[in-house]
């Protein structure tokens, strides 16, 4: 299945009946060199649209948002060591949590990787 | 070109490792006698040795000497860091700290030792109720953020005293803040909520009044704002928060623009920080001590935290618990004493009169600096071509006109170590992109300014000609290149460890 | 006016630059009203004579601690102090400079600020120190707000021997929080009972070691029954020379460390500016309030220091900041590093021989005064003794025979039902003609 995005820059892509989430390259860029991410704990339940992590940059700390309801079953450590993969596979290795989704049909509510570049682009 | 040297040395710079680089544990800069009994600590006594290091006392003067040498200081040049007020420190002010009277006064010493101590807080708080037009004083609070903790639990104290503290919890605050604003109301228990500026950059009355209710404890307003504006609607505000039930915390930290001329009293405001190390010029010392006394209006005066002084048949008594739901203790002891004596020196050296000069030579020295940049460079607020919006005592620019060629504030801010000055404040308030927020002060002369302004323009040149690459690399001549702050925030290293080939050799 | 350079040709100049007619046009935004044009209860401009005299009478009421034969303690010390440190903490380039935000010309500062940092570690025997709190105070105060967050729980246990002062500043500074203090009653030698009060909701144990009857004691069986119900322990000290002879907090488990820096490098002051010192283990570095100095490289790959881990502060999380400071307290913890500086290890641990040395000589002299009795069983510099009337009486009527005799324990803690305790303290300062003075003093005084 395609990424699915939503307006707050996080993507979701489903492999099996797991979402993988992280933020967008776009995202990534704006924020600048990333320096830290703060992970939620394995388990966690998390609701759609409450903090979910926190990603630091030199200058500047944003929430990330969970784009659909799920629980945690697991964090990406290598964030850990190596935060830059943020900005460098934002999109890919640069992942941060892997959520078991509560409804299954929740990331179909999200922005097409089409709709997400049109948005991005509305941005300037 | 660059030279390198042997020693490392740079001419006058020296060079200069870590004290944990060239010390020695056997070594000290002290002479004490040796003890004569044993210790009774027993089991208790420290079983490490400490691994501390040392330095006989000509090498600890030249490495800090040294250091010190890295450092750029109000007392080098014109330090325009807005809404830091870096004015001149006067050094009567230290002398006068230093009286032993003073420095050698222990906070628990009996009360009819410490006369003087008291008489001193008390003519204090007779200069701050006067300037500012409000009823009561804390003193205690130990710096500018502190000062409005401490002025926002009075409002909690005081909405607790009227039962409303469950219901009242949302604080207003201007988008234009500074972040220790919303910080601080967080830190009181309230919740924030923000209300947006207009294009003037002023508070939007609309949106403000729309976000009034019966669910509102305060609004927290900057004024002079953050972007060195003076708030023309600033007592409709307070008339309107007064009427909701809510209380009017006023940031201080811009009132160097006003002192001796405007009372905050007179404008509607119940709670105010007073940053001493800005207004009344006690030195920054490369980030503190500060001090932050709050005044009151009488709404909020009985909410006011211990310690109070108070005068009996003549002499004077330290209250030091506050009555049955006033806000609790700030700190230990009776607060900054070491910044009160400063304050106090330098209103008296300055009188009322001084002090009014202090705020219109502060506004005439950054609407001079506005006047003469506004054709350079954009001034969000300066008002259009060939007019003159004043400001308070900072003037706003900011990037916009170097898009093109792709020069950021940062590298002005890094050009101008090239060129002896400390930077502007950048990149704040956030509600303009790329700001660069210019606080002279009074203390410069029109000279200074001048030259400033010269620099300042003949860097907006450089920007629009074809040379501009230089202030992307800039600084090339301070004592350091530009720094990595990714990498330290990546890899943080806190603490100098040593190194594993030295710590076998020390085993 | 000898602060103000302009002149009125240059006033008059500026403002026919600026394009306006007078001084008033620039204030055109203030109300009218709110316009003031004199304040009369307020006195005029002096000159630096006049002012200086006018401090120096204020000064002259007051009894410098030096005059007299001096043993308070109770949170701030009085100690020798090098003149070097005040001499070097007074050059403009430390003086009159703003927290270190253009590292490029502030490696004074900042290289200074990675020293104390280390140094505070070493002391306290932690991983990782902040670059200094308002004062220990303030700073016990935020290392219960940050166990909060660490441990997600909101009860915070005090012992019974924690300065009220600071139980009372945490109080203000937690409670809005909504976090709830529970203390034990003041005990001279209370420590290890704390545990008795740890539950499963408990964040923090707040421990003092020595704490304000100055007993010090053996923190480990408290770490281990606080770590077993997942709470951190937090362990506060007021005297810092006193771990230059005492087993350090970080050496029994403790997960954080702060207490008061003014002993070292600091005068009295009447109670401030004084710096509070925060230590803590490295997992929790990011959870940690204040600014903090990191080691780093220039573009041409050369050593320099900058502020770093700051997006945990105010100016950048707002209202998610880890805290409101902004301001610390840097030219203290100047003042703090430059004299651990010149002490080193071997000239702390001298000091805080001859403290403990002095104190002992104190105890035993008043031991020796009938009706007076040691209460503190294991003391480093300061203990508290019992007397057989209210000891602020007793206190007042020492200061009149030139005696500065210690802090009566109800003035920090009225209603404990501790009227005669007093707390006293000795330093290097203390001559043994001062100790003598005092017993006999004492003696006249119990009578």
């Amino acid at each position: 299945m395609s990424k699915r995005y939503t307006k707050d820059h996080e993507w979701v892509r489903m492999e099996g009946d797991v979402a993988i989430v992280g933020i967008s390259a776009y995202a990534a860029e704006q924020l600048g060199d990333v320096v830290y991410v703060e992970l939620p704990g394995v388990n966690k339940e998390i609701a759609r649209g409450a903090d979910m992590a926190v990603v630091e940059s030199a200058k500047a700390a944003s929430d990330v948002y969970a784009p659909i309801a799920g629980s945690v079953v697991e964090v990406n450590e290598a964030l850990n060591e190596m935060p830059q993969l943020v900005n460098e596979q934002a999109e890919k290795d640069g992942w941060f949590v892997k959520l078991r989704p509560t409804n299954n049909t929740d990331v179909l509510n999200l922005m097409s990787e089409a709709e997400y570049a049109e948005y991005v682009k509305g941005l300037g | 070109m660059t030279y390198e040297t042997t020693s490392g040395n740079r001419g006058l710079l020296q060079a200069e490792p870590l004290i944990f680089e060239h010390g020695s544990i056997a070594r000290t800069g002290v002479d004490l006698a040796a003890p004569k009994g044993a210790s009774r600590l027993g089991a208790l006594a420290r079983k490490a040795p400490l691994p501390l290091p040392g330095l006989s006392e000509p090498e600890a003067v030249r490495h800090y000497v040294r250091l010190s040498q890295r450092n750029y200081a109000i007392d080098l040049g014109l330090f325009p860091l807005g809404s830091c007020t870096m004015k001149h420190n006067p050094r009567l002010n230290e002398r006068a700290a230093r009286m032993e009277g003073f420095s050698d006064l222990h906070p628990l010493q009996p009360i009819s030792t410490t006369q003087g101590a008291l008489a001193l807080m008390h003519e204090l708080s007779h200069w701050l109720l006067e300037l500012t037009g409000l009823e009561a004083v804390a003193l205690s609070p130990k710096a500018g953020a502190h000062g409005e903790f401490c002025g926002m639990l009075a409002i909690r104290a005081a909405l607790a005293a009227r039962g409303e503290i469950n219901k009242r919890l949302r604080v207003l605050v201007p988008e234009s803040a500074h972040g220790t604003n919303p910080a601080t109301a967080v830190a009181c228990g309230f919740i924030v909520d923000e209300v947006p500026a207009t294009e003037q950059g002023r508070v939007d009355l609309v949106a403000f009044k729309a976000k009034l209710g019966d669910d509102v404890a305060a609004i927290m307003l900057t004024n002079p704002n953050t972007c060195g504006l003076f708030e023309p609607d600033v007592k409709e505000i307070a008339d309107l928060i007064h009427a909701a039930g809510g209380y009017f915390y006023c940031d201080g930290a811009n009132y160097n623009a006003l002192v001796g001329r405007v009372r905050p009293g007179d404008l509607g405001v119940d709670a105010m920080h007073i940053n001493l190390h800005k207004t009344f010029s006690t030195p920054h010392g490369g980030g503190g001590p500060g001090a932050g006394p709050v005044v009151f209006s009488k709404a909020l005066a009985p909410f006011a935290p211990a310690p109070k002084i108070v005068t009996r048949d003549g002499a004077f008594e330290l209250v030091e618990r506050a009555g049955e739901g006033a806000v609790g203790r700030m700190c230990a002891f009776h607060g900054q004493m070491g910044m009160y004596v400063r304050a106090l020196t330098y209103m008296l050296s300055h009188g009322s009169d001084g002090l009014r000069q202090v705020a219109e030579d502060a506004v005439l020295n950054a609407n001079y600096l506005l006047a003469r940049l506004k054709p350079h460079f954009n001034a969000p607020f300066g008002g259009g071509e060939g007019e003159h919006a004043p400001c308070m005592h900072e003037a706003l620019l900011d990037d916009t006109r170097f898009k093109a060629q792709g020069v950021e504030t940062i590298d002005f801010a890094k050009s101008l170590l090239d060129e002896g000055y400390h930077p502007m404040t950048t990149y704040f308030p956030l509600v303009v992109h790329g700001a660069m927020l210019i606080e002279p002060t009074e203390t410069e002369s029109k000279a200074e300014l001048d030259r400033f302004a010269d620099v300042m323009i003949a860097l907006a040149k450089r920007a629009l000609g074809n040379d501009s690459a230089r202030m992307k690399t800039a600084p090339h001549l301070a004592p350091m290149r530009r720094l990595d702050e990714t990498r330290a925030a990546r890899q943080p290293k806190l603490r100098w460890k040593p190194t594993e080939a030295a710590s076998i050799a020390a085993e | 006016m000898r602060y103000l350079p302009l002149s009125d040709g240059d006033r008059a100049e500026m403002l026919s630059a600026i394009g306006v007619e007078s001084i008033d046009d620039l204030y055109a935004d203030v109300p009218k009203s709110a316009r003031r044009e004199g304040l009369v209860n307020l006195p005029k401009a002096q000159g630096e004579l006049a002012v200086e005299r006018h401090m120096r009478a204020l000064a002259e009421r007051n009894t410098p601690a030096g005059r007299t034969a001096f043993f308070i303690g109770a949170g701030a010390y009085r100690h020798h102090v090098p003149a070097s440190v005040d001499h070097l903490i007074q050059r403009s380039e430390f003086l009159t400079t703003y927290t270190p935000y253009q590292p490029e010309i502030a490696q004074g500062t900042l290289q200074a600020l990675y020293e104390f940092q280390t140094q505070v570690v070493m002391l306290t025997g932690m991983e990782v120190a902040n670059a200094s709190m308002y004062d220990g105070s303030t700073a016990c105060a935020e290392a219960a707000l940050m166990a909060a967050r660490v441990t997600k729980r909101k009860r915070i246990v005090f012992s019974g021997g924690i300065h009220p002062h600071y139980l009372e500043t945490a109080r203000t500074h937690c409670t809005p929080m909504g976090l709830d203090l529970v203390a034990a009653a003041p005990a001279i030698d209370g420590e290890t009972a704390v545990c008795d009060l740890v539950d499963d909701d408990t964040a923090a144990v707040i421990v003092s070691s020595p704490n304000i009857f100055g007993t010090v004691s053996d923190l480990s069986a408290i770490a281990e029954k606080a770590h077993a119900r997942g709470a951190l322990l937090i362990s506060v000290f007021t005297e810092a020379v006193a771990f230059g002879l005492i087993e350090p907090p970080g050496a029994y488990g403790a997960d954080i460390v702060v207490g008061e820096g003014q002993s070292i490098g600091n005068a009295l002051s009447f109670g401030g500016p004084y710096v509070g010192l925060f230590a803590t283990r490295e997992k929790f570095m990011r959870q940690m309030p204040g600014r903090l100095a990191g080691e780093t490289v220039d573009a041409d790959g050369k050593r320099g220091f900058v502020l770093t881990l700051s997006t945990r502060e105010q100016h950048i999380r707002r209202d998610k900041a880890t805290s409101n400071i902004c301001t610390n307290s840097g030219l203290c913890s100047l003042a703090f590093t430059i004299h651990m500086t010149l002490l080193g290890a071997v000239g702390l641990k001298r000091l805080a021989e001859l403290n403990h040395e002095a104190a002992c000589a104190l105890a035993d002299a008043l031991s020796s005064v009938k009706g007076v009795e040691i209460l503190t069983p294991r003391f480093f510099s300061e203990f508290a003794v019992k007397l057989p009337k209210r000891a602020g009486d007793v206190v007042e009527a020492l200061a009149a025979r030139g005696v500065l005799g210690g802090v009566a324990f109800e003035r920090l803690a009225p209603g404990a039902g501790m009227e005669n305790v007093l707390l006293v303290c000795a330093t290097e300062t203390n001559t043994e003609e001062d100790v003598a003075r005092y017993a006999q003093a004492l003696r006249e005084v119990l009578g």
